[in-house]
């Protein structure tokens, strides 16, 4: 046995065993997996329709056309208009802007008030109110609907910030109380000492603390109202529809031959701002999926 | 005196007050007494009993849309909590590059629904797709054409929805994982365990409650399924992939039979409280308990 | 005595920086070694590589004549109890204790056997059905430590297993540890930062600071020869009373301003040289209220009462300095009173090397 004698010492002599290996080579083939959609995506987009009809999905284009993207920009038709993503691009800002605005200003007065101010009935409400998380949309979707036409909101912009607003309270909720119930208890005690009421406490000592839980709302926010196909459908009104509606037209409604490459361009560009959001915020988005997870 | 206390905090509390009594209960109770009339076109109170449910129990496209949920419920969940472990456990592993592999593994979480069902449409595409590209390198058995076969189309969805959803999983379980004492694996490290037995035997139990918030999420959020369908197969082929929520909504905005969609909706909503209710029970129950000891 | 463990010019570091530096130790068979010092002087890492769980960057280690430089953690005939004691959560006691056991597959019976001989020493039979969470911080402990006996550590590693306790807590176990010792007489290292645990628990004390052993000897020796500054000012509470002057020879003396310390009875181990900058250190409980007239008057600037001694503050030339008395000492402020010293129980640093003269 070598390390019975005198000989041994200093760093242990690495070997790469058969298990890491066999690791390494696992994780990459599931990294390849993943990968392999996105990959997908692109390649097509960048082929013209002889190379996709003749070639295979997995080869990179042997000559690059740009056909596809202007045409799913400005040409592609969804519906009986040909004027491509770009009014959906437009209605989707239009609707993910005040959206998330709302939204998370609502979660975060509300986390506040529920963390530092208690009464009797808060935690059932509260309780309520994340029952409705788990509530599926189509439960909900028809009796809205009629609130927002009594109301003559319906198939509107304010509809749809008003619908978005509301299913995405419970969660920001949660993760706001989270947040505030782990901030030092004595700063607000020593704010009321000082005279701060409701309002003052919030915006001149909350607000300023509550950067880091904000940012991961607006992810949360900005992913799941860019990416939602159901409320825009149903609640924007067929002037603001959102783009992946505009989306899923194109590439369901063919009049004629189907252009897969102008398809798929289509899907990057309406993948585009959530995968910018993803890729800058990486660790902001892991804590935004973890903080809602972790209840309490 | 008890209403000036906190005066602001109920104020603010009212938009959420107000929002959860009329959207989240008062939709439910209007759901559940328009399921008990034949409303058609519009919302009309004639009251029928549970005439609505009968027929849909016995509609041939809700079975296959139970039957679907139950295959897709039952290989998600399972697909996404096993894959999403072991990628946890791999990346615990300190392996390199271990950023690199966490971002290819939840990129997906970050796209549409839509977007994940068209791609997935695309690459599973009998005659351009993966299929395609095996049969040009030489393997002409090759099959892949789950999406126009009517018994394994819905499988092709749980392929497209895992995809998208193990990473969420991964950073849930990721979570829990980092959270292990670094002591415990000294320990485990000296009495030489090996790996693999260390994490069944030992980190597994230790992670149980993250384990089971995974499931719980993943498990509610699959009646929800909507857009992912739409998107991959509409449906089809004929309706072999349809769902609860693609069945509600047929009923509500295409076939114009209301009375049928909030039976369907209702059904959806119970099972979800079915899903839901042993989980906060156990929740609340045990937390006190342990809290006591 | 045979070495149960001898440590071989060792090397440690973390990126660039050199945690521990061609570093050698022997601990005899039997003994009760304690690493002491401050955070981050290296005690801790030096205890995870003698356990292997970390890789040393040069050096050797030999555990009862085995070179184990190259072998995992299990095959180094060692058990370690932690800070957190790392029970595992989900299993019972018994189940814990076993486990290692279990799963390399040694007969039913023999485990059972080795668990009964543990539990009893150890008084722990009662919770063998017991989950972790339903122990006592010292009955966990207890049960940590039995984990290493059912392997038949022939060393058991500690690292500092008491600092998550309250004073009263640790000083029961405290007690507890050291019958332990006496009774198994296995070779334990100990690390922790608490110089009281190190003078009560060990045969030998390596203080170490930066990576470095300042000093390796009996407690007895560390608290009466400190080997430098550090181990004189580390050790000892209240903290030894440091003057900075200067060595007269002619005089033997030492000097402060205008002040003159004889030093004829202070036995020198190196004689500094003339007009050398020399540190003049004495324990507040060296240094006594005298009886007779003989020796120097001071006044009483501040007291501190600490129940079974008080401490009294004194300067000299403008240096504050303690003096412990009984508890039941009644002196008020401003009182003045005359005390002196035994040079022998003294410590001379000289101010560069801050090593005793």
């Amino acid at each position: 046995m070598i390390s019975n004698t005198i000989e041994a010492r200093g760093p242990r002599p690495k070997h790469l065993s058969i298990g890491r290996i066999g690791m390494y080579c696992f994780i990459v083939m599931c990294a390849l997996f993943f990968l392999m959609p996105l990959y997908v995506m692109l390649v097509t987009s960048f082929k013209d329709m002889d190379e996709i009809r003749s070639g295979n999905l997995l080869y990179i284009p042997k000559s690059l056309s740009f056909y596809a993207w202007p045409k799913a920009w400005g040409e592609a038709c969804t519906g009986f208009v040909c004027e491509g993503l770009k009014p959906g691009l437009v209605n989707s800002l239009k609707i993910t802007i005040p959206s998330v605005i709302v939204s998370v200003s609502l979660g975060a007065i509300n986390g506040y008030a529920l963390a530092f101010w208690r009464f009797k009935g808060a935690y059932f409400f509260f309780g309520l109110c994340l029952f409705g998380a788990f509530i599926p949309y189509q439960v909900m979707v028809y009796p809205l609907l009629k609130i927002e036409s009594a109301i003559g909101i319906y198939s509107s912009l304010p509809g749809i910030i008003l619908v978005h607003t509301i299913f995405g309270m419970p969660i920001l909720t949660l993760i706001f109380r989270n947040f505030y119930a782990s901030l030092p208890i004595d700063l607000f005690k020593a704010a009321r000492i000082d005279g701060g009421n409701f309002l003052k406490i919030f915006f001149y000592v909350i607000i300023p603390m509550s950067t880091p839980i904000t940012i991961v709302a607006v992810i949360l926010q900005v992913t799941g109202i860019w990416n939602d196909f159901l409320l825009g459908l149903i609640f924007a009104g067929r002037d603001n529809q959102p783009m992946t509606v505009q989306l899923n037209n194109i590439v369901q409604v063919d009049y004629g031959v189907a252009e897969y490459n102008v398809d798929m361009a289509a899907t990057i560009l309406t993948s585009m701002i959530p995968l910018a959001v993803y890729f800058v915020s990486g660790r902001w988005f892991v804590r935004g999926i973890a903080a809602g997870a972790i209840k309490g | 005196m008890f209403f000036k206390r906190n005066l602001g905090a109920k104020i603010a509390l009212l938009p959420m007050i107000i929002i959860s009594l009329t959207v989240f209960v008062g939709c439910i109770i209007y759901s559940f007494v328009y399921s008990l009339t034949n409303s058609k076109l519009i919302p009309v109170f004639n009251y029928v009993g549970f005439d609505q449910y009968e027929r849909l129990f016995k509609t041939r496209k809700w079975d296959v849309a139970v039957e679907n949920i139950f295959i897709y419920g039952i290989v998600f969940t399972i697909g996404c909590l096993v894959i999403g472990f072991l990628l946890a456990v791999l990346i615990d592993q300190k392996i390199r590059a271990e950023s690199l592999f966490r971002t290819i593994f939840l990129y997906p979480y970050a796209m549409s629904f839509v977007v994940t069902g068209l791609v997935w449409k695309w690459v599973l595409n009998p005659t351009f797709g993966i299929e395609h590209s095996m049969h040009l390198w030489g393997f002409t058995w090759f099959e892949l054409d789950w999406l126009v076969n009517r018994d394994l189309a819905i499988y092709a969805v749980c392929i497209a929805a895992i995809w998208q959803g193990a990473g969420f999983v991964m950073v849930l379980m990721l979570a829990g994982l980092r959270g292990i004492d670094e002591d415990i694996w000294k320990s485990l490290s000296i009495e030489g365990i090996p790996k693999w037995k260390s994490y069944i035997f030992v980190i597994l139990p230790m992670i149980r409650p993250m384990v089971i918030t995974s499931l719980v999420l993943i498990a509610a959020g699959v009646v929800k399924v909507y857009d992912l369908i739409l998107a991959l197969t509409s449906g089809g082929p004929g309706y072999s992939t349809t769902t609860p929520a693609m069945y509600v909504m047929e009923n509500f905005f295409s076939r114009a039979n209301l009375g049928q969609a909030f039976a369907a909706s209702i059904i959806m909503f119970v099972s979800v409280v079915c899903i839901l209710a042993p989980w906060a029970y156990y929740e609340f129950y045990f937390r006190n308990r342990e809290a006591k000891v | 005595m045979n070495n149960s463990v001898e440590v071989k010019k060792l090397s440690f570091n973390y990126g660039k920086v050199e945690i521990l530096k061609n570093l050698d130790l022997d601990i005899k068979d039997g003994e009760f070694m304690v690493l002491l010092g401050p955070s981050g002087c290296g005690k801790t890492t030096l205890l995870n590589c003698i356990a292997g769980l970390l890789d040393l960057d040069d050096g050797q280690i030999i555990i009862e004549g085995d070179n184990v430089t190259w072998k995992e953690p299990k095959d180094r005939h060692i058990g370690m109890v932690f800070q957190s004691y790392a029970l595992y959560p989900s299993m019972s006691v018994e189940k814990n204790l076993s486990f290692g056991l279990r799963m390399s597959n040694t007969p039913k019976n023999i485990i059972s056997e080795k668990i009964d001989k543990a539990s009893e020493l150890l008084q722990i039979k009662e919770l063998l059905h017991r989950k972790p969470s339903q122990l006592s911080g010292g009955q966990r402990q207890r049960v940590a430590i039995g984990r290493a006996l059912v392997r038949d550590a022939k060393v058991f590693l500690f690292d500092e297993p008491l600092s998550n306790l309250d004073a009263k807590l640790r000083a029961e176990l405290r007690y507890e540890i050291k019958k332990l010792h006496r009774d198994l007489g296995n070779t334990m290292i100990y690390v922790t930062h608490d110089q009281i645990e190190a003078m009560t628990l060990a045969d030998r004390i390596a203080v170490m600071k930066n990576g470095l052993i300042q000093q390796l000897d009996s407690p007895k020796e560390i608290y009466n020869k400190p080997s430098n500054l550090f181990v004189a000012d580390f050790i000892g509470s209240p903290s030894m009373n440091f003057f900075t002057g200067k060595f007269i020879s002619s005089s033997n003396s030492f000097s402060l301003n205008n002040a003159l310390i004889n030093l004829n009875n202070y036995e020198f181990d190196n004689k500094p040289s003339d007009q050398n900058d020399i540190i003049f250190g004495i324990r507040p409980e060296d240094i006594s209220v005298s009886d007779s007239q003989d020796g120097m008057e001071f006044k009483i600037e501040l007291i501190e009462p600490m129940g079974a001694d008080t401490l009294i503050w004194l300067s000299f030339e403008n240096i504050p300095f303690s003096v412990r008395l009984e508890g039941s000492s009644e002196y008020k402020l401003g009182d003045v009173i005359i005390i002196n010293f035994d040079i022998k129980r003294a410590s001379i640093f000289d101010q560069k090397s801050e090593l005793r003269l």
